[in-house]
């Protein structure tokens, strides 16, 4: 049946996700922010950070209006992108880019993420590609703005 | 009435099978129509019989294949119930057709203070031109907005079509949301105001009669590939005697009478509008669509549209508390396409659902990105309906949508 196939995309891990996005709350003490659009579905990322006196990320904010795929990358990446420093998450970002593009190297890297393993039945869907990675564009622009990115 | 599944046999794309052998169920023609056997023959028939430049050789081909390239334009003609084939230009498709009248007739006949009246209903390219016209001649563009049912909200029209408006540009029957517009109405006020009236045809010339001289417009719209024919052919109407004073759009070879190193003169109507070599097969593979319409009849065509819509209104009321369906709910006022939206299912979500299922439908903003908005939600999902589509396949839709619903509705378990 053509929905078995579905669950591939569709993960448990992924709906529960959706249904319970982490970190939804909106930071009012943040270092930086970063947003992002994808103008042709109407989905809309708006991220906050905050960090400690090394750098690390502690605190993640994320709001916006999106498809199941969108929403739950958002709250995975959330939750993954605590306790890092922007070096970790950008390594993180970029293994997260390469997975959605096929590369068969990050494939067998073992993500220490667990939950965002599940991102991987994305890459059967070209077309939901972007919506995984809207969240990760505005944690890119939220990095950038800050003076140690 | 259609016999449905005689016609199915005619497209040989229905008996494709996706995914795991899923029959498909083609819900998307609004963005681009199925073509039947007749008009991918027509093309191969040109390909391999008489292909040749139109309008230049002396030899057996080129004649050949101009008098079937111009055998096709008389096709147009008669179809849209145009004064003669003189009046019909082709394009590759509606939105150059649009293009084509914001530079030329408009950039004659707008100036500083004129106001350039669309609706609220209008696809991206009958609204981005005229944005740029406004905006370059100082003039205003007003929009009609919507009731309720998003239907046009005519209270204020005698206003907004006063004697300054120059032009009306309306789109007769909505991609997005399936509404029909008044236009013969509506071009009757632009008439007693002395302003010219534009007719965005691309959803509505595929599926109902469509008469120039009944509408009375001076300008008319519409693209082959939505109609059965081949993509890259478009069609430009224009009144005669607009016609006969509008300046050409692209010059260079076969739009001109006589060249010299410093001057031209131009080709007579419709040529001096068609530089260059035109889409030859395209024109010929729209000339076939015509003819597999005209033998079905335009209003059979409508009338089975309706009935699909009707079908799909009725069933979609098991529905009706969670999803929201878009646009005015009598079929007589709206068919062709349901668009719909449920706040638990995203579009893409449930287009990827129905995907699976062998349905293939359109999500996102259709191109309509303002009348989105202004229904507040970030996109729709649409099914759109043609005349090889069946209640089965409406039906086939509505579970679909169930199906959807049970993964991502209400916070319940996963697949169901």
């Amino acid at each position: 049946m053509a929905l078995e196939r579905l669950d591939d995309l569709y993960r448990d891990a992924i709906l529960e996700h959706r249904r319970n996005p982490r970190n939804a709350d909106k930071l009012e003490d943040f270092d930086t922010t970063g947003d992002a659009v994808n103008p042709f579905c109407g989905d809309e990322i708006h991220l906050q950070l905050k960090q400690d006196d090394k750098g690390r990320i502690t605190a993640v904010g994320l709001q916006g209006e999106g498809c199941s795929i969108n929403r739950a990358s958002g709250s995975m990446m959330s939750e993954a992108a605590k306790g890092k420093t922007p070096t970790e998450i950008r390594a993180l970002t970029d293994w997260v880019r390469k997975l959605m593009q096929g590369d068969p190297e990050a494939e067998s890297q073992l993500s220490p993420e667990g939950d965002l393993r599940n991102l991987f039945g994305v890459r059967e869907y070209p077309i939901r590609i972007k919506c995984a990675l809207l969240p990760w564009s505005a944690l890119d622009e939220a990095l950038s703005k800050l003076s140690d990115g | 009435m259609l016999d449905v599944s005689k016609i199915r046999e005619d497209f040989p794309i229905l008996s494709k099978k996706v995914y795991d052998g899923q029959p498909l169920i083609w819900l998307d023609s609004a963005a681009t129509s199925q073509k039947p056997r007749s008009v991918i023959q027509s093309i191969v028939d040109y390909y391999e019989g008489f292909n040749a430049n139109v309008h230049r050789g002396v030899h057996a081909l080129s004649i050949e294949s101009t008098a079937a390239f111009e055998d096709a334009r008389q096709k147009v003609a008669d179809f849209i119930g145009a004064e003669s084939s003189e009046c019909i230009i082709w394009t590759r498709n509606t939105t150059e057709s649009i293009n084509l009248v914001a530079h030329t007739w408009a950039q004659e006949n707008i100036h500083a203070g004129d106001e350039i009246l669309v609706t609220a209903l209008e696809h991206h390219s009958n609204l981005v031109p005229w944005q740029k016209v406004a905006r370059d001649k100082k003039a205003t563009l007003r929009i009609i907005p919507l009731a309720k049912d998003q239907s046009l909200d005519l209270s204020e029209i005698d206003t907004l079509i006063n004697p300054r408006t120059k032009l009306v540009a309306m789109v007769q029957k909505s991609n997005s949301i399936g509404t029909t517009n008044p236009v013969k109405e509506l071009a009757a006020k632009a008439r007693a105001v002395g302003a010219a009236v534009l007719v965005d045809g691309a959803q509505s010339v595929p599926h109902m009669p469509v008469d120039v001289a009944d509408i009375d417009c001076d300008f008319l719209a519409f693209s082959g590939h939505k109609m059965l024919g081949p993509t890259g052919i478009g069609v430009l109407y224009v009144k005669h005697d607009i016609l006969e004073r509008m300046e050409p759009f692209l010059r260079g070879g076969d739009m001109v009478l006589e060249v010299s190193y410093e001057d031209a003169s131009w080709n007579s109507l419709p040529w001096r509008f068609e530089a260059g070599t035109p889409n030859m097969a395209g024109a010929i593979g729209m000339g076939a669509a015509i003819d597999y319409l005209n033998g079905l009849g335009m209003e059979n065509v409508r009338d089975h549209d309706i009935q699909l819509t009707k079908h799909a209104l009725d069933s979609f009321k098991e529905l009706e508390e969670e999803l929201e369906i878009y646009g005015p709910k009598d079929p007589a006022l709206r068919s062709g396409v349901v668009s719909f939206h449920h706040p638990d299912v995203h579009p893409h979500d449930l287009g990827t659902v129905l995907d699976r299922r062998g349905i293939a439908i359109r999500t996102g903003h259709h191109c309509t990105m303002p009348l989105v908005r202004s229904l507040g939600v970030p996109a729709t999902a649409r099914a759109s309906f043609y005349l090889y589509n069946t209640n089965e396949e409406v039906d086939a839709l509505l579970d679909g949508i169930k199906e959807a619903l049970r993964y991502f509705g209400n916070g319940a378990g996963t697949a169901g």
